[in-house]
Order: structure tokens, then sequence, then C-alpha cells
């Protein structure tokens, strides 16, 4: 994968969230496909976790069971030796994470229309936020729109637009509750983003409100 | 068996096998306020010293020190995030059999044993009171590497360590804030921006590990 130059980042507050294991799945979807493509935010991270290290260190021991250890040595020697090795992927749009989730690259995604030229599929995952992957046509808006929770909206090729600034390949957009904001995809390419949100978006015109509905977004 | 690896666990594993060579003035004098540093740094780079025993010569009175080092404190980490006493003590035992099964992929450079202990269980905290998955970065093409140079190791161990230290050094509030944070207390958005703690350095040193591989696969 090529490294672009990557101006936005994941907050403090995320790196630390997804170092400690507590993101919801659809979050460290994305935290996860960002680092993967932003070696900034891989190195906030190997900081996180020496942090979470310390802390356990910290932490007043308690006793393991007395055969603790012989359990533990006959498991190892029980157990049958099975490393395989990660096949390697082909370059391609999507880093490995998000490969996962689709099975497969950009061109295995099942697109569904939701209205105003924007498709999206949605990816499964557990605990209480969601993820999609979106494709805005080049040139095109998404509708004005506002946060309950946190969207975290991560571009993977193209790029958009919105009142804050220009998000290219490998750029993170993290907003909550104070922005409003209406992403128009730039002319070029189609823009392909990564977004997920823990609380429903707040549409500011009608219509998009009652497709809401529909759409689950 | 049991009588044996308490035997096993006495001997001095860090002299059985040491894997990097002193190169002398590398790193720390103790001396003075020096002191205290330099033998916890000693005591990480012992860690380091015997997980390389266990991957290169599957060394059980290495595995034993670690396991009688970190199993209880794994084991706390875990009740303390929510797990059953017999949970903890379950996915603690996994955790340190993933230490021997993995002890290839440890990069002393990159990691104290202490982090790297710390991934695991997290890892299998995830997989077992939430039951999600765990989405990974994609892995980076470290290798092959030559063994990584002791100063970078030591650099990096020593980093951590004062990490540690400026963490217990900490108001009460402050720590508990982010103890809780790494016990699952607390929803990102709970999390302060600012912790107190003296970040960067572990994060500039990875960085430009990261610059040179780059530069490498170019």
């Amino acid at each position: 994968m090529q490294m672009t130059k990557i101006k936005h980042h994941l907050t403090d507050a995320l790196l630390m969230g997804y170092a400690a294991g507590t993101l919801p799945e659809a979050f460290n979807l994305v935290v996860a496909t960002h680092i993967s493509m932003c070696d900034t935010c891989r190195a906030a991270l190997a900081e996180f976790e020496a942090v979470g290290g310390e802390v356990m260190l910290d932490a007043e021991p308690v006793d393991m069971a007395e055969d603790a250890l012989a359990d533990a040595m006959a498991r190892i020697m029980n157990a049958p030796q099975t490393s395989l090795p990660k096949a390697k992927p082909a370059g391609g749009v999507f880093p490995a994470p998000l490969r996962d989730y689709v099975n497969g690259d950009l061109d295995r995604v099942k697109w569904r229309k939701i209205g105003g030229g924007v498709s999206q599929m949605v990816l499964k995952t557990e605990g209480g936020a969601s993820v999609r992957l979106l494709r805005i046509p080049a040139g095109t808006a998404v509708p004005d729109h506002g946060h309950r929770g946190t969207e975290l909206t991560l571009v993977l090729q193209g790029a958009f637009v919105d009142e804050t600034d220009r998000f290219g390949a490998g750029d993170i957009e993290v907003a909550n509750e104070d922005l409003n904001h209406t992403p128009v995809a730039e002319q070029g390419a189609d823009c392909i983003c990564l977004a997920a949100t823990d609380a429903p978006l707040r549409f500011n015109a009608l219509l998009p409100r009652i497709a809401q509905r529909f759409i689950g977004i | 068996m049991l009588n044996e690896m308490h035997t096993l666990a006495k001997a001095d594993a860090v002299t059985v096998m040491p894997v990097y060579k002193r190169t002398g003035n590398a790193g720390i004098r103790a001396t003075g306020a020096n002191r205290v540093m330099a033998e916890a740094t000693t005591k990480r780079m012992a860690w380091v010293t015997q997980v390389a025993a266990v991957r290169d010569a599957k060394d059980k009175a290495a595995f034993a020190e670690l396991f009688a080092y970190f199993a209880p404190r794994v084991k706390s980490f875990l009740m303390k995030s929510g797990a059953s006493p017999d949970l903890a003590e379950e996915c603690a035992q996994e955790v340190m059999v993933t230490l021997w099964n993995k002890a290839h992929l440890f990069d002393p450079a990159k990691a104290s044993v202490s982090t790297w202990i710390f991934t695991i269980a997290r890892n299998r905290r995830i997989d077992l009171l939430r039951k999600q998955k765990r989405p990974e970065p994609e892995d980076l093409p470290w290798g092959p590497e030559a063994e990584p140079e002791q100063a970078d190791a030591m650099g990096l161990q020593q980093e951590t360590e004062q990490l540690g230290q400026a963490l217990a050094a900490l108001p009460a509030e402050q720590r508990k804030l982010i103890e809780r944070a790494y016990f699952g207390e607390l929803s990102h958005s709970e999390i302060a921006a600012e912790t107190g703690l003296p970040l960067g350095t572990i994060k500039s040193r990875i960085r430009l590990a990261l610059e040179r591989l780059r530069h490498t696969m170019k």
C-alpha cells in the first residue's frame, strides 16, 4: 500500500481506548484500518500500549493456583504445533483489517444505493456502534447533518471537503456533537470512506430524515 | 514435575542464556539518582533475555520466571477488568501459553515485555468478556532483520521504565483515571485527553524505526 501524506489523525482518547481494548468493534475497525495507513498513529499506539503494560505491572498481584505453571506447561507440551503463516495480501485499496470484513478488496463490496447518488455497505459488527463503507460520487454532497455521538470517517480513496477542511486518502475525521457538516466529494474520483457511528446521525433536512429510517444510518 | 519446575525457576536464566552482547557503555551509568532507574532497566532487560531463551531454547526455567512474575499481574488486571477469579486464572494461563508460542514475534526494540504481555491479555479479554472480534492493524514486513541493536532495545526498555515511574508519581486521582481507562471502566468520550504522562519519547523512537523500514522497502 502506498503511504500518502496524512494530515488528520486519531485523537488521543481513541488511541487510548483502542490500546485499552474498550472501543466498540465498529470503532476498532476504523482505528485499525487508519493505523494500517498511518505510521504516526501506529507509533502513538505503541506508546499507549506501553502505558497499559505499566498499569498492568502496577496491579496488586493475585496468586495463581498452585499447579498453574505445571498446567500451562502441560498445555504447551500437548498443543499441536500449528503456526499458520498469514498469507501476504496483494496490494489494493483496502488495508488487511478492512479486507477481513469485506472478504476482499473494493471490487468485492456489495453496494446498495441510499439516495442522492450515495451507496453504502453495512459491515457486521457487535457492540453498540455501526460501521459502513460509503461511496460518494465525485462532486456529490452528503446531506447536511449533525451527530448525537461520535462519528469517525476514514477516507480510503478520493477525497471530501467539508466546513472544517479537506480529507484525502488516509485522513480521518472525528466528529462529535458540536460539528454540523456537509461533506462534498472532490471532483475526480469517487470518494470511498469507512464511517462508524455510536449514535444515529442528525440530518437537518426533512427528506434525508425520512430516508434515514430505511437505511439505518 | 511441579517440584522440578520450582527448582528450575531458581536457576538464573539470565546468565544461562545471554543473547545480547554487552557493548560496554551502552546506556546507563549506575550512579546516584540513576541507580534505581538502572536496576529497573536491568530487570526489564532480564525479561527480554528470558523471552529470547523461551524462543531460542524452549527454556522452561526462563518461562517459569516469567510466569511467576507476570501471571499474577495478568490475573489481577483481568479481575479488575471484570473477570471472575476463575476466568482470570484460566485466561492468565492462556496468556502465558501464548507468550511461549509467540515468543518469536517479540521485538525488544519495539516493546517492553510488560507491554507485549499486556496486549496479549487485552486481546484475550476482548475475546472472552466482550465476545467480539478485534480488528488489528496490518502487519508490517519488519523482517528479515538482524537481531535488534542492544542500544535500541535498551533505550526502549529504559523509556518504558521512565513511563512507569511517571505513572507511579502522578497524583492518586489522576493515576486512578488512567487505570480506569485501561480496566475498561471509561468510554472513549470519558477519557481525558490530558493524562499528565510524559508521552512522546516512545512514539518518536517507534516513528524513527518505521521511517527506516519504509526507506528500506522503497
